[in-house]
């Protein structure tokens, strides 16, 4: 009777476990599919080398490139202002702040990535952009550079509480070595610490990044939706994900050439976020027993 | 004038009183040994000299320290110039995650000293009197994690001596590590004594009595004893030295 309980429970859990594999499967394969399909009648080639993207226009483009640039435009401005502060607060956090203080203050930043981003849209649409219309007069009403600074602000936690991890987890054998020579807290900080924990900092940068680019009201709410080949940050930029919001939820008829567009779209964002995953796994798998 | 002094230190943890009234002095150019059980505060005195201490939240410490017969918990101190001058070694090897070659040469970059050949000079001169240049000398660029256990010791006495310190502080430097890599350390302090001033923590009371000069057994965070190396482990004047250097606590 006991065996038989147990194996109940066994089961139980690993098909929980396997909902999970199915889901992501399931995924895949609906993006795959669809995106076969799309392919019989867009030429792949045309999709990643063309410069227009306007499948609900009467004259259809399906160059993809508009949509990715949009979306490495605005996360390279995120992670242009998340990087220095996320760092800098982790070095603060670790090297210098009063334990008590770090204890109290880095699950209160770790609140930023919990504000929903629909929040930090309107944000970044009613006050960023405005605010910095007074510096730039031609800014648009929806532009790259608001959308990707409040993306910015929102994936500073990742970096910042990540770092601050990794530092923590440098032996404090090292951090003894360095004071013991006779080091300056800046000195221990960036010639010591850092290095030692790189491989945790790449990794928080990159799932800041994978974040980044999957980001979707922030962008679809403040960056406009007109996908443009062009890397300047004023203007009104469409990203991947703002797109397949844009499709979903406007007239497009099921089945139509045009809604499986969506599906071309969600794919290349797929290949980007699984590359960036693997890449961090790689870094932690490879450097992670350094110090034992 | 003595190299070291300690006058009536205190030292608090919080509540826990784990240094009292400790005085003693240090000669230049002498190997003292520090020896008591565990928690008898020897490497906590030990680390009172080049202020390790202060990086511990909760310590409290009352009294002189002088090294050269400057007081070192003045408040005026430069804590990080301070510490420039006294080499430490750690009990286990804590080399950077950097290459051989600027392991050694850390010391001088942080003082802001990027000249090659200067550099080159040093980190030759540290190898060699550390006695792993002819392990390493043909790569330099590896990195000091490859090294073994002893190796990495080695180099972190290198890195310690690259900087010229008059004091080198040990605390257990060799607790970690074979007997083969024990006794190169062991011999490597005897013949460092006639440039640096040698502070060392050891558990082992057979390599207290090998290499150093004078002895300070530590007990309950009292200084019991401190006299001649031969005198202390031939004719301890007090109880606790007999008991503890006979083997019957500890």
């Amino acid at each position: 009777m006991l065996k038989f309980k147990e194996k109940a429970i066994e089961s139980f859990l690993i098909l929980c476990s396997l909902v999970t594999v199915f889901t992501t499967l399931g995924i895949v394969l609906v993006l795959a599919t669809e995106s076969v399909r799309f392919f019989q009648e867009v030429s792949i080639v045309e999709f990643f080398t063309g410069t227009e993207w306007t499948p609900l226009f009467a004259e259809k483009r399906f160059g993809i490139l508009p949509l990715v640039c949009g979306t490495l435009l605005t996360t390279v401005i995120a992670i242009a202002v998340a990087l220095p502060l996320g760092l800098t607060i982790a070095i603060y956090l670790n090297e210098y702040a009063h334990p008590k203080f770090t204890a109290f203050v880095k699950p209160t930043l770790e609140v930023l990535a919990a504000v929903p981003t629909v929040v930090y849209g309107f944000f970044a649409l009613t006050f960023v952009t405005p605010l910095l219309q007074s510096f730039i007069p031609n800014l648009s009403g929806f532009n790259a550079l608001s959308a990707g600074l409040v993306m910015g602000v929102m994936i500073i936690p990742y970096i910042s509480s990540l770092s601050e991890d990794a530092l923590r987890a440098v032996p404090k054998s090292l951090r003894e070595a360095a004071y013991g020579m006779g080091s300056t807290r800046l000195q221990t900080a960036f010639r010591v610490m850092v290095p030692a924990a790189s491989s945790g900092i790449i990794v928080s940068v990159i799932l800041a990044i994978s974040r980044a680019i999957g980001e979707t009201m922030i962008v679809a709410v403040a960056a406009g939706q007109e996908p443009r080949l062009t890397l300047n940050p004023i203007h009104s930029i469409e990203t991947i994900t703002t797109y397949i919001v844009q499709v979903s939820m406007g007239d497009v008829p099921r089945n139509s050439l045009e809604y499986s567009t969506i599906f071309s779209a969600g794919i290349t964002l797929f290949i980007f976020t699984f590359i960036l995953n693997n890449v961090s796994f790689f870094i932690k798998k490879k450097f992670q027993q350094k110090y034992e | 004038m003595y190299k070291l002094e300690a006058r009536s230190v205190n030292l608090y943890y919080g509540e826990k009183h784990a240094l009292k009234n400790i005085s003693m002095a240090i000669e230049a150019n002498t190997v003292t040994a520090f020896i008591g059980p565990s928690g008898c505060g020897k490497s906590t005195f030990l680390r009172c000299f080049n202020r390790m201490n202060d990086l511990i939240d909760n310590v409290k410490i009352t009294g002189d320290i002088l090294i050269d017969g400057r007081n070192v918990y003045k408040s005026k101190i430069d804590v990080d110039e301070h510490r420039k001058k006294i080499g430490m070694v750690f009990q286990k090897p804590n080399p950077f995650p950097k290459n051989i070659y600027e392991n050694v040469a850390y010391g001088l970059r942080i003082k802001g000293v990027n000249n090659k050949a200067v550099l080159d000079e040093a980190v030759e001169r540290s190898l060699k009197q550390a006695a792993l240049w002819e392990e390493v000398k043909d790569d330099l660029k590896k990195s000091a994690l490859s090294l073994s256990g002893g190796q990495q010791q080695r180099l972190c006495i290198a890195r310690a001596m690259a900087v010229e310190p008059s004091v080198i502080l040990m605390d257990e430097p060799a607790s970690a590590l074979d007997p083969i890599s024990t006794s190169k350390i062991e011999d490597l302090i005897y013949e460092l004594k006639s440039k640096y001033t040698i502070v060392i923590v050891t558990h082992n009371m057979q390599q207290a009595a090998r290499i150093s000069d004078k002895t300070a057994f530590f007990y309950l965070g009292e200084l019991i004893e401190y006299n001649q190396t031969a005198t202390m482990f031939t004719n301890p004047s007090k109880e606790q030295t007999q008991n503890y250097i006979t083997g019957r606590f500890g």
